[in-house]
């Protein structure tokens, strides 16, 4: 059985490991942990867990604003373009055994979770404290690097410290440079079918919704309002806030926004007053209460794309005459 | 100087500005006291916004007037009915609007020439220059020149949350663009004020520094278009439009009288009331007292806390008071904001009827108002986090914006 989150605080009490603690409300969000733990005087970590094409497992722990561009990431693993994807929400909950937004270098004290590698960001080192959760999303705890690797060694970890942002070349003669950080051994789960790839990209904490609707059985059960809350509150994540640079997952979010309230204004009271008409009138409200917040959401979709394509034109090289 | 922000209170305003009224102050150093917004009017000699121009506003931009204008926030003018003409000929206009960012905080009396300005760029689909004074801040407040910079940047992502349409808005700071053609427009609009004048219309005396003095052209020049050849060039009879708080309107009054005098269209006005402070008309919205406003870095408790302790009402003391005299909605502040963020004119007619009678409580007033303010402040902050370096870049570079009228 995975530890528990008063288990490993008590070990990092055995290992005279210093850490202060704060209990919170649940959150799956780095966005909503700030709320509650953003003025504590520690940095917010946001925590990814990854898999690659040969299902070999990767936690990459970060400052909530660095910027790590897993195609980045991905090459420099020397995986390739792309070989970095968000793991499946089973991996979660079988290798890492924490819930869903949990993702924190605390889960590797678990046995099964032996042969997940660890990617620290350097930016850790720079700051006083850093704040992680101990395996359960409603407490947060804040050490500095040199506690965080007094766990990590006590489990047998070396820790390793990457500068998350840089980019270098590679290519025939330039290595990987991260090479050394691939397991050594995959993990192979049960009922894990090749063809179930999650979709990349997704801000939160947690690894992204299986594209089969099985998947959502594990774990949390998720009513549409709540998935799309869920889905509301994006964390600055990796890139610029997701939906913004993603088309899909922007179109994800209006008709989540669009269902939310078709959902919610379709129902036997409304029906009885409004007969054949429902359809007309839910149509209006959802005009009048989405009209203005899509239209914002759409504007900062162009805004985003512009700058993207400045910034690259700012940076391209003219043809060779 | 400050473009609705909070006041400083320096020397008050010199004759030229009118005879001193007892009860009010208004100039752009300081608003005071309860104000009589017609006898503003009259004294600064600037147009009402009556009903005939907002529904020509319906009717010419195809769209419903913003809430602002429906409930007299935006209440006064000058030229508008101009812009508005030219408008229906074909002739397009820009905005101008900008912001003294003296500090990193920002609350919602700050954003609402912002999200006026938003409403007309998109109603009327036209480019927008948006102006950070930093050099201003320099001067007159204890800042450093980097420290003045920084916090124009920072400024400029809450002002780009807003929802500006990049590719028909310029954004620049005095520090970075100060030059070129926007200094000779500086220089020209300098010849043209007397030293006396501009003392008689900002209160400058022998003790302030030259850079002071020296500062008007600075805000004057952005209403000219040849100030922004990368964008207007050949096209100096394009007129502006210029959304402020009507504290602004001797300083525009200064630059409507040297336009002519060098060949150019006078900036048209479009100005707005205050914002009130949470304490009602006798406190002042202060960046130094976190409980006299809201704030866009809020946390739904924080705005939960700040109505509900901090937001003066007109309720009566009781429950069984209340009931009988109903709330007195002269003073009450919930109130008052609700005219400002609730968008749906029914829902605010209800809730000003049964308050005012007593059929609603204050709690309930507040209940709604906090649910409006926290909607508010999370898509601001939502926005906000999704506004790069590389954005803020982008609007800041000096580009052409082909498309600012399409």
């Amino acid at each position: 059985m995975g530890y528990t989150k008063d288990q490993l605080l008590a070990r990092l009490q055995e290992l005279q490991i210093e850490f202060s603690k704060y209990e919170h409300p649940v959150v799956l969000t780095v966005e909503a942990q700030e709320k509650y733990v953003g003025n504590v005087g520690a940095s917010l970590s946001k925590n990814l867990f990854l898999k690659d094409k040969k299902q070999r497992f990767y936690i990459v722990s970060a400052l909530a604003d660095t910027k790590a561009d897993l195609k980045v990431l991905s090459q420099r693993l020397g995986l390739g373009k792309g070989g970095l994807r968000m793991a499946p929400e089973e991996a979660l909950g079988e290798i890492l055994q924490v819930p869903l937004g949990c993702v924190t270098p605390f889960a590797l004290v678990n046995e099964s979770a032996r042969h997940v590698s660890l990617l620290l960001d350097q930016g850790f080192k720079s700051q006083q404290r850093c704040l992680f959760h101990p395996l359960s999303n409603d407490i947060s705890i804040s050490l500095n690097t040199f506690s965080l690797d007094t766990f990590l060694k006590s489990i047998g970890r070396d820790p390793s410290y990457v500068d998350l942002e840089a980019n270098p070349k590679v290519g025939k003669d330039q290595p990987p440079d991260l090479a050394a950080l691939v397991p050594s051994d995959s993990i192979v789960l049960p009922e894990l079918a090749e063809a179930a790839l999650p979709s990349e990209h997704s801000n939160e904490n947690h690894a992204a919704i299986d594209a089969k609707p099985k998947a959502v059985k594990a774990k949390a059960v998720k009513t549409p309002a709540a998935a799309e809350k869920v889905k509301d509150k994006s964390s600055t994540g990796l890139l610029p806030s997701v939906s913004f640079t993603d088309a899909g997952q922007f179109v994800e979010e209006i008709l989540d926004r669009t269902s939310a309230i078709l959902l919610s204004e379709i129902r036997e009271d409304t029906l009885k007053q409004h007969g054949e008409h429902l359809g007309a009138v839910v149509s209006e409200t959802i005009r009048k209460r989405l009209s203005s917040e899509l239209k914002n959401l759409a504007i900062m979709f162009k805004n985003t794309a512009y700058t993207e394509g400045f910034h690259a034109g700012t940076r391209h090289q003219p043809k060779r005459p | 100087m400050e473009k609705g922000e909070e006041r400083v209170n320096e020397e008050e305003a010199t004759a030229a500005t009118g005879e001193a009224e007892a009860e009010a102050e208004v100039n752009p150093w300081e608003v005071s006291g309860k104000i009589d917004y017609d006898k503003l009017i009259d004294k600064f000699g600037c147009q009402r916004l009556d009903q005939s121009l907002i529904d020509r506003v319906h009717r010419l931009t195809s769209r419903p007037p913003h809430v602002f204008l429906r409930r007299g926030v935006f209440f006064a003018h000058r030229d508008f009915n101009e812009i508005l003409d030219a408008y229906e000929r074909g002739d397009k206009f820009y905005l101008y609007t900008g912001r003294g960012p003296s500090s990193e905080a920002l609350h919602l009396g700050h954003l609402i020439p912002f999200m006026f300005t938003k409403y007309l760029q998109d109603a009327f689909k036209v480019p927008l220059v948006i102006q950070l004074t930093d050099d201003e801040k320099y001067m007159w407040k204890n800042l450093s020149v980097e420290e003045s910079q920084r916090l124009a940047r920072e400024n400029a992502k809450d002002i780009i949350a807003c929802g500006f349409d990049i590719t028909r808005t310029f954004i620049f700071s005095d520090f970075d663009y100060v030059g070129g053609a926007f200094y000779k427009n500086m220089v020209k609009v300098s010849k043209c004020v007397t030293y006396n004048k501009v003392v008689g219309i900002f209160g400058f005396t022998g003790e302030d520094h030259i850079g002071k003095v020296s500062f008007p052209p600075v805000q004057a020049v952005p209403s000219f278009p040849s100030s922004f050849p990368h964008l207007f060039d050949g096209k100096d009879h394009l007129r502006c439009l210029i959304p402020c708080a009507i504290d602004q309107d001797p300083y525009f009054r200064m630059t409507r009288d040297v336009a002519p005098r060098i060949g150019y269209h006078k900036p048209a006005l479009i100005e707005s009331s205050f914002f009130p402070a949470l304490q009602g008309d006798t406190g002042k919205m202060s960046a130094s007292d976190p409980n006299s406003a809201i704030y866009v870095t809020d946390s739904a408790k924080d705005i939960k806390d700040k109505i509900n302790k901090y937001a003066f009402t007109g309720g009566q003391d009781t429950k069984e008071k209340q009931r009988l005299y109903g709330a007195n909605l002269e003073v009450d502040i919930p109130v008052k904001y609700l005219s400002f963020f609730l968008e749906d004119d029914d829902e605010l007619e209800h809730i000003k009827t049964e308050y005012g009678s007593g059929r609603m409580l204050t709690f309930d007033v507040k209940k709604r108002l906090v649910e409006i303010l926290v909607e508010i402040v999370e898509r601001h902050c939502r926005a906000r986090a999704a506004v790069t370096d590389e954005m803020v870049d982008a609007f800041m570079a000096v580009r052409p914006l082909p498309s600012m009228f399409g």
